[in-house]
């Protein structure tokens, strides 16, 4: 067999296998980049020593631990705390003032993964003053980033990195007023997620459940088709209220998207949105 | 052979090489060139880099852009480019691979998916082994290898671990490599 038609089958097999997830289990992954579904679950494949994505179908079947191992792979948990530390700085000139005349606030931090940016919003919340007058929603699709997130607890490595982000984007005091340092790891102040709630929530099919003055989202739309990425963005207009905002990746853009006209751009280079009122 | 597109990888020495392969590429070219360099981020981009080199645009690829003809594309730093069957980019942020992120193999394995045997793929300058096993998919999916000749490479380490997975690929200087581009400019069958 040559190699074009291992290709044509090996994308065949992927399809059966994205197929099989949504019969079985109800996620739903037919809008995802196909490179990206592709390049993952070769990658398990590999890892697991199977031979062909029908391996991999057959096992996760029967199998759901199996699935659970295929959704972190599938989805991205490379974080940092202050990430993109121009974002920060956007949010705390930009964004902050705006949220500071509303009594009370709701943010939802969509596609959390392991918390690095929960914990960093609520740094930015804090020494703005606003922190207890905030609700933060931070969502998931995987239980399992979730209970690391609620955790809070992270390796003093990757801290150590993060602390020249928080200094970049503006950071007022010492990041290590933050959290205690214990063996290799950082555990952080449990007062700064006591107003965050961590929820199970599937962007792809699940609604929307609050009000929110203020979405995050980022880097999570570039693994998505332009169909999935106008429905979700969808999602997150209708959970805006008027004069809400929203942050998306650096590389990410509502030009070309649904919501596009419902949207103007309030910084210069990072990607912060406000919903038009009337919309 | 007609080519629908170009990709090129390359790392360490890579900023200059491009300078010769890139050196007056008329806009008649009927086909994409999309680059991966690794590079620190720069604030001034690409397009300032290599301005006035030739006519073409040059610009950095975006998530879900409809891939063109006569276009001169990077990868963003600190994104992973792949192109999808539909001829258009998407970014990823996952792990590194071969400690790199942009990866060239995850744009060449993608780019040979897609393009299979009308693709031409580019192994440049560099000091580590990424893009070996991307050159050797577009070899296998049909598609044309050049690599540049390693005694005349900067950095030799790339271009000879390229070679160590493929059979045959041409040899070329960079001066040839980019003769041999702006020769595929309006009639590009070889």
């Amino acid at each position: 067999m040559n190699e074009k038609e291992l290709l044509e089958i090996e994308n065949i097999e992927l399809q059966l296998l994205i197929e099989a997830i949504y019969l079985k289990y109800g996620y739903d992954f037919k809008n995802y980049t196909k490179s990206h579904l592709k390049r993952r679950i070769l990658r398990r494949v590999k890892l697991d020593n199977l031979k062909t994505i029908t391996q991999l179908t057959e096992k996760m079947l029967y199998d759901r631990e199996v699935l659970k191992q295929i959704l972190l792979d599938l989805s991205i948990n490379v974080t940092e705390m202050f990430r993109f530390p121009k974002f920060f700085k956007d949010l705390r000139e930009d964004v902050i003032p705006l949220l500071k005349t509303y009594p009370s606030i709701n943010i939802w931090h969509a596609g959390c993964s392991t918390g690095e940016e929960v914990i960093s919003m609520a740094i930015l919340l804090k020494e703005e003053g606003l922190l207890n007058r905030v609700n933060i929603y931070a969502t998931d699709i995987n239980k399992k980033v979730l209970d690391i997130a609620k955790e809070g607890i992270y390796s003093i490595e990757d801290v150590k990195k993060w602390t020249k982000n928080y200094q970049e984007a503006g950071g007022k005091k010492s990041f290590s007023d933050y959290y205690v340092a214990k063996y290799d790891h950082a555990i952080f102040d449990q007062d700064l997620l006591k107003n965050v709630t961590f929820l199970e929530h599937n962007l792809v099919i699940d609604k929307s459940f609050i009000d929110a003055n203020l979405v995050i989202c980022r880097n999570v739309l570039i693994y998505f088709n332009k169909e999935l990425q106008n429905q979700v963005l969808e999602l997150f207009e209708e959970s805006l209220i008027p004069g809400g905002m929203i942050g998306i990746g650096s590389k990410e853009n509502l030009k070309f998207t649904s919501v596009n006209e419902k949207f103007e751009s309030i910084t210069a280079t990072t990607k912060i949105y406000k919903k038009k009122i009337g919309c | 052979m007609k080519y629908k597109a170009i990709v090129i990888g390359t790392s360490a020495g890579g900023v200059e090489a491009l300078k010769i392969v890139l050196k007056d590429i008329e806009p008649t070219i009927e086909l994409p060139i999309i680059i991966v360099i690794h590079i620190k981020e720069r604030t001034d981009g690409f397009s300032k880099i290599y301005e006035g080199l030739n006519r073409l645009t040059i610009k950095e690829a975006e998530d879900k852009e409809d891939i063109k003809n006569g276009v001169i594309y990077f990868a963003p730093s600190n994104y992973h480019l792949s192109i999808e069957d539909d001829y258009t980019f998407s970014l990823s942020v996952e792990e590194k691979v071969n400690y790199s992120r942009p990866s060239i193999d995850i744009l060449f394995e993608s780019a040979a998916e897609v393009y299979t045997d009308n693709l031409l793929g580019i192994i440049l300058t560099g000091a580590n082994s990424d893009g070996a096993l991307g050159l050797e998919k577009i070899k296998k999916l049909g598609g044309e290898c050049i690599v540049q000749d390693p005694k005349e490479a900067y950095f030799d380490i790339m271009p000879r671990s390229a070679l160590k997975y493929i059979s045959t690929c041409k040899l070329m200087s960079l001066n040839s490599i980019n003769r041999y581009i702006k020769k595929l400019g309006g009639n590009n069958c070889e």
